[in-house]
């Protein structure tokens, strides 16, 4: 250590930032600057770009005029979404199944976190662990693949039980009374066992002592799941409800693009597949902007507003 | 132990029986029925013909025949989007996880000016974006449909995974850094030498993310992309599984008609890779899902 190079001075070690000017603070920290470049491009580019792009809802936009050289109609697009007749009922799908699938797909991790909870064997544990988990790394292409071969109606395990029974076979993808269901169950299907992971993580942070204590007093079993699990994992069950609600309208492209046909689209189609079937086959560019504008603020309302209630009740918050 | 020993001698109560029996059985159920989806696949695609059109229960192999894997090998498109995917899950990957560290490094020094702004920069587009056709729309004007970089580009790196990334940064010694300027390290050689052998765990979670998401991406191939010869793995399974056919753009002469068991082989090749490299998936995933869900 015999010699300190002095040429760099470490910027920590100069006073406050806000003192300086923008030029200096860019000089002085020069490297870090320069680093950041490729990922706030990125960030601009793909991120930011869009969201100019989104002005398009209130033009009658051409691609070879371009945004600079198309015609302003200002919230003639927004006014003729409550007059389409398809849009209603989209969103009102779109409705429909995120609280289905808040109904069900929300409390079944809850349920089983409470069960992997009670299990004692380590080994059965993990196995049931690792075999949950696995249809979430899986894509929505395999997973619709697996569930429409299953409930397929000539060799599915479930409409060849009902054929024992003497039953007609049903053919639940394409049949528009099952349609939600399929897409709720095949949904909890692939997010039960990864979304227990965050209950799990709630329920091992729970102090031994508390179970201890009681027993001393007592208590069963079911007990201490009542007055000991259930009260820890309170918090985050109801920043998760929130939370979740907020995501009202954000339906899952990926899923219901893969399980819909035209014979369902009366109770499955959702805004997102509306979007792609209108904007990209039938390039109505500027009407679809709209719509997806219409939904993209009032997820964020919601998301903003869901957030604020959850930083409310509790300290958990997403930032 | 010897409590334990005691608790096991102990006669078990009706609570017991109860609480042990609902809670072994609905996770058997959730077992069970996580994986004869999975078995009904797997034996469909290893059985012949005539058994798969027979009436009854397909969840176990009972007569084997290779043919649906033999014809769906002998698939050049099914072929030829592997190896694309296998090339963009690598390129992607690689320039994701790059990208994120170096953007991650500047982001955790608490004393970069402007550092809040930025945050709310990137933090603001995990919560509101232009959607669907404006992104189309641009995608289109920078002139990347139908090449390969527009499988890297608009999805290089994530929100999520940079905050991850950026927090784990700020959890190690700033004194680690300042002894390595003072040695006259320069910032890139700080990142790669020092931080990035500390931050492996970290660093194994995000490429594995990157990796799970480039390996089962196919919305921007649906989208952007028309050319044959860059269709990704995920979209050709789409189109066999749909149509029963590839799609085949130029020639259009010899459609191949793809039979139940070629559909089943196609979906567990494309199964394989992540079933393979699960162990390590679960690992890393998991740890990332705690550490995400700590505050941000």
């Amino acid at each position: 250590m015999a010699r300190i190079r002095t040429k760099k001075v470490a910027p920590q070690t100069i006073g406050n930032s806000k003192k300086r000017g923008f030029f200096q603070n860019m000089r002085l920290y020069k490297e870090y600057y320069i680093m950041l470049i490729p990922g706030l491009l990125f960030f601009l580019i793909f991120c930011y770009g869009p969201m100019y792009g989104l002005v398009i809802a209130f033009q009658e936009y051409y691609p070879l005029k371009g945004i600079s050289g198309s015609k302003w109609v200002g919230f003639q697009h927004f006014a003729d979404l409550f007059s389409n007749p398809f849009f209603l009922s989209v969103l009102k799908n779109t409705i429909i199944i995120s609280l289905y699938k808040l109904l069900i797909c929300f409390p079944a991790p809850i349920i089983l976190c409470l069960a992997l909870n009670e299990i004692k064997s380590m080994k059965f544990k993990k196995v049931a662990q690792s075999i949950s988990y696995l249809p979430h790394f899986v894509s929505w292409v395999v997973v619709s693949g697996i569930i429409i071969e299953f409930l397929s109606p000539s060799r599915g395990p479930i409409n060849i039980l009902l054929q024992n029974l003497g039953l007609e076979p049903i053919f639940f993808v394409a049949d528009s009374r099952y349609f939600r269901g399929v897409l709720v169950l095949s949904d909890l299907w692939k997010t039960i066992g990864w979304g227990s992971i965050v209950y799990l993580a709630a329920v091992t942070a729970v102090d031994p002592a508390l179970y201890e204590a009681a027993e001393m007093d007592g208590a069963g079993r079911i007990q201490k799941i009542i007055h000991v699990t259930l009260p820890a994992l309170l918090p985050i069950i109801t920043v998760m409800l929130i939370m979740q609600s907020g995501k009202i309208l954000n339906d899952s492209f990926e899923q219901v693009y893969n399980f819909l046909t035209p014979t369902t689209y009366s109770v499955g189609d959702v805004i997102s597949t509306f979007v792609y079937r209108m904007g990209i086959q039938k390039m109505q560019y500027s009407f679809t902007t709209a719509v997806d504008l219409f939904k993209n603020i009032i997820s964020f309302a919601l998301v903003m507003l869901t957030n604020y209630v959850a930083r409310k009740t509790n300290d958990y918050a997403l930032w | 132990m010897k409590e334990m020993k005691v608790k096991r001698n102990k006669k078990r109560s009706a609570e017991d029986w109860l609480v042990d029996g609902l809670s072994y059985g609905l996770v058997l159920i959730l077992m069970i029925s996580i994986c004869l989806p999975f078995m009904q696949v797997i034996t469909i695609s290893m059985s012949p013909a005539s058994v798969v059109n027979a009436n009854g229960f397909h969840l176990i192999p009972t007569e084997f025949d290779f043919s649906g894997y033999v014809e769906i090998a002998s698939d050049e498109n099914f072929w030829h989007s592997y190896l694309v995917t296998i090339a963009r899950t690598i390129v992607g990957t690689a320039a994701g996880v790059i990208v994120t560290m170096l953007t991650a490094y500047p982001l955790a020094r608490t004393n970069l000016p402007y550092r809040k702004g930025l945050m709310m920069f990137v933090v603001f587009t995990m919560y509101f974006s232009g959607g669907m056709i404006p992104k189309y729309l641009l995608i289109k004007q920078l002139g990347l449909t139908n090449n390969f970089l527009v499988y890297i580009l608009p999805c290089l790196i994530t929100g999520f995974a940079l905050i991850i990334t950026r927090n784990f940064f700020m959890g190690l010694p700033p004194a680690l850094e300042e002894s390595a300027k003072i040695d006259g390290a320069s910032n890139l050689t700080v990142l790669f030498k020092i931080y990035l052998p500390l931050s492996t765990p970290v660093v194994a979670t995000i490429a594995l993310w990157y990796c799970v998401q480039h390996w089962n991406s196919w919305m921007d191939n649906m989208l952007y992309v028309t050319k044959n010869s860059l269709y990704v793995l995920q979209y050709v399974l789409q189109t066999i599984l749909s149509n029963g056919q590839t799609a085949d753009m130029e020639a259009v002469s010899e459609v191949i008609v793809h039979t139940e068991t070629m559909k089943m082989a196609a979906l567990i090749l494309a199964l394989l890779p992540i079933v393979c490299t699960y162990p390590f998936l679960q690992k890393y995933f998991v740890k990332g899902m705690i550490v995400g869900s700590v505050k941000g």
